[in-house]
């Protein structure tokens, strides 16, 4: 039985391996596609988003081809450990917790995360305020751990696939805050929907939720794509690409220091 | 493989099972007791009764339950105000409220036209027998038609039940932690997709089986009469 295991997994492998060994040239990058304004999905069906741009900008750093493939949040660590591609770019916060399975570059971005309630809602960011109250955050992302972490045993936390979806059963009053990452939640309350609703407490940042900012996010054994990575960050840092890609979205710096 | 992964976390998917149970379980007794009236509704001569029940059992079978569990948990956030007029927002604020509501919809539709094809299928023979003995009307449905199609139907019912049980998993994507939003949930957190994934497949079949052979068991009390061997 283990034998034909192996044997499968070993055919699987070297099928997998002479496949990317043919496209060498062609760089494969995961991301979500549901974290407006970083990586969505338009109108027209296009990725678009600050995530895209700059996986755009790097792979033109770095002069090689890249292709987008799409995958949901909780699957990108396992597609990318099963090679269906070579990079995460994906706004993915670097953790200790993901570290043990993956390797990331060094940041290309860093944001805090912030809570929100509807306007008119006097409910404050502690615990005594946050008592008994239903939280929406998005699974497996550092918010949710953050939530957990800090508020678990007062609150109610409700999980979502995405954030849209945790974004639309806070407009239904299904949950009466939601946390998330402070830029992703700019773009919702300028939207329609948002307007009803408002930030509230500070910023959150501490670096046992929110990591060293967020990485590329690559499989452990790719050091010299890791290094070429890195590269290409300093370098369109420096020629000031990076810093049109930011304006383009951000009137804030969103390096951070 | 890894297993203290699995035994670590064997008592939250465990709830999480329950909770699966529970769903499915609910949703099957109260879709069961619906999809009598409406099969009976299916099968009436006048159009005023069979053209609802074939319409929406033409929906339900017709449109994936992943769809309808989004078009009645994200569709009524939409219509919160006018669900909240008529008092009806409590019930569609609440996740396990909206699963139970699509899944027993779901399943009623599937039990009705199992129903449907299990009454046409009693011979005419038993119906022609009941009325010789007088019988008419709910009479004759309550002693030859519905016991008779009753055995027709179980074993379509018995893999509408298990099919149930497997697309209960599609609640996870509404919040409920049933065992499949447990497992993702785990998954997400410590990554160890196989051990996890593994885990969840073995809980799914074992209750699997256990319906099986209660279904088995169901089969041999309905069918006692039939058999030659004792």
């Amino acid at each position: 039985m283990k034998t034909t295991i192996n044997a499968v997994l070993l055919i699987t492998g070297l099928f997998i391996f002479s496949v990317s060994a043919a496209e060498m040239k062609t760089l494969r990058l995961g991301t979500e596609g549901a974290y407006a304004p970083f990586n969505s999905v338009n109108k027209e069906g296009e990725l678009v988003g600050f995530d895209i741009e700059i996986g755009k900008a790097l792979c033109t750093e770095m002069k090689v081809k890249c292709e987008w493939v799409t995958s949901d949040w909780d699957g990108l660590i396992p597609a990318l450990l099963a090679k269906k591609f070579d990079a995460i770019v994906a706004s993915m916060s670097i953790t200790e917790e993901r570290k043990q399975k993956i390797a990331f570059t060094s940041k290309y971005y860093t944001t805090p995360g912030r809570f929100v309630r509807m306007k008119g809602d006097a409910v404050e960011a502690s615990k005594e305020s946050l008592k008994g109250k239903v939280i929406g955050v998005q699974g497996g992302t550092i918010s949710e751990n953050f939530v957990r972490g800090e508020f678990g045993e007062v609150v109610d936390i409700k999980v979502y696939g995405t954030q849209d979806e945790a974004n639309l059963d806070f407009m239904a009053g299904r949950v009466d805050v939601i946390f998330a990452d402070s830029v992703v939640l700019v773009d919702f309350l300028k939207s329609k929907s948002g307007q009803q609703a408002e930030l509230f407490g500070p910023s959150f940042t501490e670096a046992k939720y929110f990591g060293e900012g967020i990485g590329i996010g690559l499989r452990k054994n790719d050091q010299a794509l890791l290094e070429a990575f890195n590269q290409a960050i300093d370098a369109i840092r420096a020629n000031g690409t990076y810093q049109k890609i930011n304006a383009k979205y951000f009137d804030f710096d969103l390096f951070g220091e | 493989m890894n297993f203290t992964t699995m035994l670590e976390y064997l008592p939250q998917m465990l709830d999480g099972a329950w909770l699966s149970l529970q769903i499915t379980g609910l949703s099957l007794f109260l879709g069961f007791l619906l999809a009598i009236p409406v099969s009976l509704m299916r099968l009436s001569h006048l159009a005023a009764l069979r053209l609802p029940a074939q319409l929406y059992m033409f929906y339900f079978r017709g449109t994936p339950l992943l769809v309808q569990l989004f078009l009645i948990y994200y569709g009524s956030g939409q219509f919160r105000h006018e669900l909240e007029q008529i008092g009806l927002w409590a019930f569609f604020r609440d996740a396990w409220f909206c699963a139970v509501f699509a899944l027993t919809l779901n399943a009623c539709a599937y039990t009705a036209e199992i129903f449907r094809g299990a009454i046409l299928a009693v011979p005419k023979s038993d119906i022609q027998a009941g009325k010789a003995f007088g019988m008419s009307g709910l009479l004759l449905f309550r002693r030859i038609i519905f016991p008779k199609a009753l055995r027709i139907a179980l074993p379509s019912y018995g893999n509408e039940v298990i099919f149930l049980l497997q697309a209960s998993s599609l609640v996870s994507i509404i919040t409920l932690m049933d065992l499949t939003g447990v497992a993702s949930r785990l998954v997400a957190k410590t990554f160890a997709v196989y051990e996890i994934y593994i885990l969840t497949a073995a809980i799914y079949i074992a209750i699997t089986y256990m319906l099986v052979v209660i279904f088995k068991l169901f089969e041999r009390i309905l069918n006692k009469h039939l058999r030659t061997d004792s």
